[in-house]
Parts: C-alpha cells; structure tokens; sequence
C-alpha cells in the first residue's frame, strides 16, 4: 500500500514536471522544471533497487546537463519579450500525434504479458557491474570514452569565437 | 555509558513498541528523529563556527575579535541573528518570485542533504548506502544550481556575472575533487563510507594518500567558495555576487549554507583522509568515535579559516588555469599510479609497512615531479628593481631631500 | 504489495510522448532540446524497470543505461554548441527563422 502510495507521488512530480517543461511560456522555468522531471526520474531509480543509476542520473543530468542548458539559454537570450509564443503552427497535430502514441504504446505495454522472474536484487552491484564493463562490454566502454573525446574536441571548436580567423586557420 | 547514542535509540524503540505502534512506524519515527536532530546539531555547530570564525579573524589580523557581547563575545552570533531575523525582505522589482525565494532554500538543503550518509561512530550512521561517495557529489552538485537560479532570478547584471563566473569555477572544480577522491576509494575497494573508515584503520589515508589530500584540500576550498577562491563573493568586484539582492534571513541561509558546507567539507576531509571516526579505543566505546570525528573536523576546519585568513583573491583566470593545467593532470596522474601500485603491491602481497612507505613515496614523487614541471612552465617574471633613493612618504616639518 | 512491470512501463511511455510533444511543438531550440532529453530519460527508466524485473543478476539493463547517459551528455554539449554558434550568426533560436543556409 506505501509502495504504490510513493509510486503514485513520484510519478505525479515526474509527469508534472515533464508538462511543464513542454509548455511553459519561459523557457528558463522550463529548464528549472526539467531539473524537477530528473529528480523524479532519480526516484524512479531508486525504487526500481538501483541506487547506483539514481545517483548517476543526478551527477549528470541535474549536475552537468541542467546547468549546460541553463548556461546556453542564459547566453541566447534576445529581449525578455513577454509575447514570444512558444508553439508553433502544428501543436494541435503534435498533441493528437503524442496522444495517439501515447495510447498505443501504453495499451500495448499494460497488456503484455511479461515473463517477470522473482529473483531478488544482488548486493553487490558495483562490483557486478565493473567486472561486466571491463570483461563483456569492453568495446563499448572505449567507444564511449573515444565519442566523449570527440564531443568535447567538437564543442569547444564550434563553440569557440571567430574573430582570430586568420591565426585559426594555420 | 559508552554506547550512549544506541542507548537512548533502543529505549525510545522500546516505548513505542510498548504503546502499540507497528514496527515500520516505529522505524520511521526513530529515523526521522535522527535527521532532525543532525539538522540541529548541524546549526547549533554552525552557531558557535561564526564566533570562532570571527574571533580567530581578529586575532589573525592583530585585533581583537567581537568582544562586546557578553564574555569574550559570545553571544554575538545569537545578537547576530536576532537582527538578521528583524530585518525587512527588499523583493527586487522584476524579480521572478518563485525562484527568487527558492534558491537560498535549495542551497541549504544540498548542504544538509550530505550529513545523511556520515558515520558519526562505528554504529550510529545515517544512510550506509553503497555508492555513498557518489551520493555526496551528486548532492553537492544542487548548491550550483541554487547559485544560478538566485544569480537570474535576483534581476540584477551584477548578480549575473557573479553568478556565471562562481558556476564556471564551481563546475570546473569538480573534476579534480571527485578523481581525488576517487583514490580512497580505490584504496578500499568500495564506495560505502564505513568501508572507507574501516580500511583506515591501522594507517590514516592522509599518510597513504597525501596528494590526494592536498588536491582534494585545495579543491574542497574552492568548491566551498573561500579565499583564496571567494569570488562567489567578491565584495571589492561585484557588490555581493549573486547574493547581492537577497536580505534578512533569505541572506541568513546563503550565510549559514557558507559555513556549513565548511565544516563539511572539513567532515569530508576527515572521512576519506584523516579516519573518520577513527582513535584510541573508538571501536568499544562508540561516544568516543562520536567526538574524535567532532573534534577532527574542528582541525580541519581551523586549517581551512588559517588558509583563508593569510592568502589573497586569485584572479579567475589564475584560477581557471590553475585547475585545467595543473589539478586535473595532477589528479588524474596521481590515480592511475596509486592503481598500478595497489595492483602490483596486491600481486607481491607484500607487508603494510613497506605498502605504506612505497605509496608515500610515491605520492611525494608525483608532487615533486609537477611542481617541478608547473615551475619549468611559467614565464621568468621581469621583477621592478626599485632604485636606490625611491621618494619616501616624509612626515610634515621634517626635512625633504 | 510490489509495484507491476506494467506500471513503470506505463510511466516510460507517458514520459516519451510527452517529450515527443515538446520536440514537434516548440520553436525554441533549446526547448527542442530539452524534449529529447525527456525522451531519453523515458528510455533509461524502461532498461532499468526490464532488468530489474527479468534479469537481475546479469547487469546488462544498467550497463546500457550508463551507455544511454554517455550519449545522451555527448550530445546536449554538442547540440548547445552548435545553437550558441547559430545564435551568433543569426541572432535568433528560433527554429522556424533558421530555414535558410545563407541568409
């Protein structure tokens, strides 16, 4: 009974928030209620028994992403003209269209039957998990590591000031 | 006697069983007793640091300190407080009132949100969670948002750039903190605080590990925001940074979040390189644990007030380099040696006296070699080489050469 | 009583949809942004819920989900590069003003 209690609470902030995000006129208090989604979705995590991707969601998405998107729209501001409207011409059809995704997709999924298996948690996920990383996916592990390299190489020259474009250019 | 904590728990858990409450409510009320009392203590202690903090300023800068209110100043924080509870809230015109009133709030809460998982003695903790080390950077990573937030929403360009420029340093300042800590992690070979402290226990990590620690130090105080790093605040720059709009107690608790994540930065000192709870006879008698992890974090936080007290402001770019060229090699180079080393040592399984000497040396070889390096690097400053008979301020009716 | 597979799944799709609504809606393109970041989260939560309900003890579900942040973080700090650089040129970003390759 408290579980589906704290279930229902958490997906309320989660949902809420998503909504706001979508729909909030400013688009700084988007971010702000973005964060207020990532919170939810670390909850999520911690009831599904995995503490360890809780607290990554918060280290990167709330740490890092949050503040790299509040940055940005910190620095793209134009003018605080209150009468920017925020939709464009087809939110009705991108409404119906998220609708009728949504219905699908959730009859879809609630009335699947899932082979769930009672197998309880292991204890020590940590250690599970790096023996897997280094072992079985170790491919992907330097992959990842090679594409973070990239996309920080790739940021910071695109983000970078034009106007040394003679000296840029040797 | 000795178990004193444990102690009052069991009676209360008794009472309320007794009177017919449920396991799991009694549970929750014990434990929801417990984080309020740390967030009295946290506050209590906070009291007493701002005294401490401005009577050893005084003394530092040969003055005394506050020493009106009461013997030796006392009660200058409670006078303190009392104005800072009568004051008049000044609402910025055009300042967005949710967020506005939000931020100090957050800031506090992601201060206290990392006394959840201290060990305060071998069986009186919060939260052993495994990944408890991550735990502590995720939840340090909302104060930086709080700034941003309080930066915008305070309507105000001063606040702003404030704002910007202590987030480009906090972010930056993450990096070295958490591959530093990486390495007591690495040492004991878990995540779980208790872990930590356990593996501590013959030998401290600040004897295995001391440039970890000083990297960890320097880091620590920058992330906290005091001097030599205190351009959160930089009262001769910005007028007050990003809590330049705030007023009365909404300036209390950015106030009181300052000195708190002092002292926790000086609990997490103690935690991952000085012991923890760790000393004579902490393990059987667990009060003594409680006050040895008290009494450290004091040092500490002494050390931090000394350093803060005797240097002056860095420039942000000295800053800013000084962590992407300096502390983040530093750091990551210091890792990956104490992981061969542990690994290598593990393989020879050779005494802890001679671990313990190599890793030492090790670290000591690693600072001497970047210090060497960082040296080697930076320009030959041109001095001013003043001459001989420079003016010399003379005092009137004196003669003038 | 534990809480169905089914209702965390349905929680995921929720989420989903409501990120594929901000992406087709908005006209900022930092919000578009943010959708997509709804979108992944809504995909992290369905490999946690199916390896936490199925397979346990193999760490496969997490392990792609650590993949799904690496990616995830790659891309915000590429796209918000490329949005701050537009906003340079162009001085706008908004999506619909940016439809031409040279003004």
């Amino acid at each position: 009974m408290v579980s589906v209690l704290v279930f229902a609470a958490i997906s309320l902030v989660t949902l809420g928030g998503a909504i706001a995000v979508v729909t909030n006129k400013n688009v700084l208090h988007s971010a702000y209620f973005l964060v207020l989604a990532f919170v939810g979705v670390a909850s999520v995590y911690v009831l599904l028994e995995a503490p360890f991707i809780a607290v990554i969601q918060v280290l990167i998405y709330i740490g890092a992403i949050a503040i790299l998107i509040i940055f940005a729209i910190m620095l793209t501001r134009r003018l605080m003209s209150k009468d920017l409207e925020e939709r464009n011409q087809q939110w009705i059809w991108a409404a119906l269209g998220a609708l009728l995704l949504f219905g699908v997709l959730g009859w879809l999924v609630y009335s699947a039957n899932w082979p769930v298996s009672e197998i309880a948690v292991p204890k020590e996920q940590i250690t599970l998990m790096g023996e897997e990383l280094l072992s079985t996916y170790v491919v992907p592990f330097e992959i990842a590591s090679v594409l973070l390299l990239a996309a920080l190489v790739g940021s910071i020259l695109i983000g970078r000031e034009k106007d040394q474009e003679s000296r840029s250019a040797e | 006697m000795a178990d004193l904590i444990n102690l009052i728990e069991n009676w209360l858990e008794k009472l309320m069983l007794g009177w017919g409450a449920s396991q799991e409510l009694t549970l929750f009320i014990l434990q929801a007793l417990g984080s309020v009392l740390v967030v009295i203590i946290c506050f209590v202690i906070v009291i007493a640091l701002i005294w401490v903090e401005r009577k050893l300023a005084g003394r530092i800068q040969d003055r005394f300190g506050p020493n009106r209110a009461g013997p030796f100043g006392i009660f200058q924080s409670f006078a303190d407080i009392i104005k800072i509870f009568t004051k008049e809230y000044i609402t910025p015109e055009g300042a967005e009132k949710g967020f506005y009133n939000v931020a100090p709030v957050l800031a506090i809460a992601s201060v206290l949100a990392i006394w959840a998982v201290f060990p305060f003695a071998i069986n009186v903790l919060g939260a052993d969670i495994h990944v408890g080390v991550l735990y502590i950077v995720a939840v340090g990573s909302f104060g930086i948002l709080a700034i941003l937030m309080a930066g915008w929403s305070s309507n105000n360009r001063y606040s702003l750039l404030g704002a910007s420029r202590s987030v480009a340093m906090l972010i930056s300042y993450e990096i070295p903190m958490v591959v530093s800590l990486l390495v007591p992690v690495l040492l004991a070979h878990s995540m779980k605080l208790s872990d930590i402290i356990s593996a501590q226990h013959p030998w401290w990590n600040l004897i295995v590990a001391p440039l970890a620690a000083l990297v960890f130090l320097i880091s620590s105080m920058a992330e906290i925001g005091k001097a030599p790093f205190d351009l959160l605040e930089a009262e001769s720059e910005l007028v007050a940074g990003y809590h330049t709009e705030y007023s009365g107690m909404k300036f209390g608790m950015f106030y009181v979040a300052e000195f708190l994540h002092q002292y926790t930065g000086g609990a997490l000192i103690t935690i991952f390189f000085l012991g923890g709870w760790g000393g004579p006879l902490a393990v059987q008698w667990p009060i003594l644990g409680f006050i040895y992890f008290h009494f450290k974090t004091f040092l500490v936080y002494l050390v931090i007030s000394w350093i803060r007290l005797s240097l002056p402001r860095i420039r942000i770019d000295a800053m800013l380099n000084l962590n992407w060229k300096f502390l983040i090699p530093v750091s990551f180079i210091n890792l990956i040696a104490v992981a061969i080393a542990d690994r290598v040592m593990l393989e020879f399984s050779v005494d802890k006296w001679i671990y313990v000497g190599i890793m030492f040396g090790l670290n000591i070889f690693i600072l001497l070699v970047s210090l060497f390096l960082a040296g080697k690097a930076s320009p030959e400053v041109e001095r001013e080489t003043f001459p001989a008979n420079r003016p010399v301020a003379v005092p009137p009716g004196a003669e003038s050469k | 009583m534990s809480i169905p597979l089914s209702w965390f799944l349905v929680l995921a799709a929720a989420l989903f949809s409501i990120g594929l609504y901000g992406v087709l809606s908005r006209r900022n393109a930092i919000g578009i942004l943010m959708g997509i970041e709804l979108m992944l989260n809504a995909v992290n939560i369905n490999l946690v819920a199916f390896w936490r309900y199925i397979d346990p003890i193999k760490m496969t579900g997490q392990i792609f989900t650590i993949f799904v942040f690496t990616v995830a973080a790659a891309e915000v700090a590429v796209g918000l590069a490329l949005v701050i650089a537009i906003y340079r040129n162009r001085d706008t970003v908004v999506v619909e003003e940016i439809d031409l390759l040279k003004e």
